[in-house]
């Protein structure tokens, strides 16, 4: 007792003096951990968004300096840039379709696999296995072969006599392959519904059961509101992926965005702006716009989340 | 009596409806997958066998295609493969090392300005790499980086992907406090703690980290299409992409068996590590 006592009493005079002294060095110490990501926020992250905002209101094309012109890019792409709003287009089309699609497979399988069935890691690895190669370049060039004209696809269809047309190369269906590329790729989105659905007591639908819900109702009322935080959170990150989707539009399209621009994605009318014409300044405008877009969907979603996403708290 | 007669039928609704369940899965399973076999079975099939022919097994069995394939442009598929390689695993090191040192400064040391760089740093996640992609060129351009791999690889030693130091960061705060407590008890330093407490406690974390950026580098295609411009230094995807634009209409094995080798490194991860790649999706959010 007299000693645990004693203790902090004989240290008390040389701590003090070496808390001062220790607080520069533990501050110190404490950057230098943070130093590398320090260095790339500043120098690769934060630069470069200023100069990049800077960059949007000059012409630049890497050979002379920018040279200031206002608000000349934007006033062009909003006014007159006919590629900009088709690139809008297919891009809102893709994100429309695609989103809630691959989250309906998703959260489907997830409820049946859900239904504690034998050899559920085997199914749930299967199901993953497309998101974890689809951004891969092989994948679109399978893909393009799936939708030829002598492709698998059709293949499968002629089994039913349906001669189906060559989609990859037809504008009215180039891109939904694509999309269905999304969808493919439902598995990881899939895993976190099914994390999300063991958060769920039993003995919910238990007394549902009881209380005579039947199985569409069970859904509405229970599933899917308790669910609210997993489709919110997943809802987001895919539309944001999706806004940025460019290697299979890329691949399947020979960098062109063709046929007749049905797959020109957004990120790749920038891409072809910025490395192709090298309008960098012009590209600098679009790049800001797509952020505007993803943060004013993001801030949407926050500020309407809390009217239908039920944390349970 | 009745209540074993109740017992037996619910079993038997169990058991059909279970069977339904595993139909729906498996044909689930058929459809999806079956475009991946077909391109493997196809890759060991002649030419002018693969179109118009569903079949997942080849007539007539073949190698060609890979052979042609590995030494089919000017510069060999073993060349990308290496490429690939080289990037992949010094971008794995560099992630693991940088997003740890940041995570573990934000979780478990105190500092001016922490929490001010903190919600930066998850500003950051919400940042579509277009807005740094052309200042970040004109960076590397002036430095002359062009067309070597240092602008894909020295990001990843900057913490650059600070989706892994939220991943970091959650899975240290997970670990107890009291074992810090203890090690400065026993006179260790932070770099000792974060050495030889943290890291050994958070190997799991760490691998997930790992695999995730090995994965995401080796499947890259815009950062290389931007920076690389020899065939020489391509990395496989941008020798795939190639391959589509040269031969890709005439020889479709070829491209085939080379997309096989392409996916060959992730399909390894995914037979390895498939379940710690589905617990970090299932705890985390990894978008994968």
């Amino acid at each position: 007792m007299t000693t645990t006592a004693q203790i902090p009493l004989t240290i008390t005079e040389p701590e003090k003096r070496s808390k001062r002294r220790g607080g520069l060095s533990r501050t110190l110490v404490s950057y230098s951990f943070l130093a590398p990501w320090l260095i790339g926020f500043l120098g690769l992250t934060l630069g470069p968004t200023l100069a990049s905002l800077y960059l949007s209101f000059t012409n630049f094309d890497l050979l002379q300096d920018p040279q200031f012109i206002g608000t000349a890019n934007y006033q062009r792409i909003i006014t007159n840039d006919v590629k900009f709003w088709h690139s809008m287009q297919v891009t809102f089309t893709y994100v429309i379709l695609a989103v809630p699609l691959k989250l309906a497979f998703a959260l489907g399988l997830a409820m049946v696999l859900n239904r504690g069935i034998a050899g559920l890691p085997l199914y749930r690895a299967l199901f993953y296995l497309p998101s974890l190669l689809g951004a891969s370049v092989a994948i679109a060039v399978l893909w393009r072969q799936l939708f030829a004209k002598d492709g698998l696809a059709n293949v499968a269809l002629g089994l039913f006599g349906i001669q189906g047309p060559s989609w990859i190369s037809d504008p009215n269906y180039s891109l939904y392959t694509l999309v269905l590329l999304s969808i493919w790729q439902f598995g990881s989105p899939m895993i976190i519904f099914l994390a999300g659905l063991r958060q769920i007591p039993p003995d919910v639908y238990e007394a549902a059961n009881i209380d005579g819900a039947n199985k569409v109702q069970q859904f509405f009322k229970i599933t899917l509101p308790l669910l609210t935080p997993v489709v919110f959170f997943n809802g987001i990150v895919q539309t944001i992926d999706a806004f940025k989707a460019f290697t299979p539009a890329f691949i399947i399209s020979e960098g062109t965005g063709g046929p007749i621009d049905s797959t020109l994605f957004y990120t790749l009318y920038l891409y072809q702006e910025g490395f192709a014409y090298f309008r960098m300044g012009y590209a600098s405008a679009l790049a800001w716009i797509l952020l505007i877009i993803i943060a004013c969907f993001t801030a949407f979603s926050f500020l309407t989340s809390r009217y239908w996403v039920h944390y349970n708290d | 009596m009745t209540d074993a007669t109740t017992v037996a039928t619910t079993q038997n609704v169990g058991g059909a409806r279970s069977l339904l369940y595993h139909v729906i899965l498996c044909a689930v399973s058929l459809v999806m997958l079956y475009p991946l076999l077909w391109m493997l079975a196809s890759s060991f099939k002649p030419d002018d066998e693969i179109f118009g022919n569903a079949s997942l097994w080849p007539d007539r069995f073949t190698l060609d295609a890979y052979i042609r394939g590995w030494s089919g442009l000017t510069v060999s598929f073993g060349t990308f493969f290496w490429n690939s390689l080289v990037i992949s695993v010094l971008s794995v090191i560099g992630n693991v090392f940088s997003c740890s040192l940041a995570a573990y400064a934000f979780a478990r040391l105190k500092f001016p300005l922490k929490n001010f760089w903190f919600a930066l740093m998850l500003g950051t996640l919400m940042l579509p790499y277009h807005v740094t992609l052309i200042p970040q060129y004109v960076l590397f351009l002036n430095l002359d980086w062009v067309n070597t791999f240092l602008p894909l690889v020295v990001p990843k030693f900057l913490a650059a992907d600070a989706f892994f130091i939220f991943l970091l960061y959650q899975f240290f705060r997970g670990i107890p406090r009291e074992l810090d407590e203890a090690a400065i008890i026993d006179g260790a330093g932070p770099w000792r703690i974060f050495w030889s407490v943290m890291l050994p406690l958070s190997v799991p974390a760490l691998a997930t980290a790992a695999i995730f950026t090995f994965i995401w580098t080796w499947d890259d295609f815009f950062g290389p299409l931007i920076y690389l411009n020899d065939a020489s230094q391509y990395t496989v995807q941008l020798g795939l992409r190639t391959f589509v634009d040269s031969t890709g209409k005439s020889d479709w094995s070829a491209l085939f068996a080379m997309s096989v080798v392409a996916l060959i490194p992730v399909l390894l991860f995914f037979a390895v590590f498939q379940r710690l790649l589905i617990e970090g999706i299932a705890t985390t959010g990894l978008k994968g």
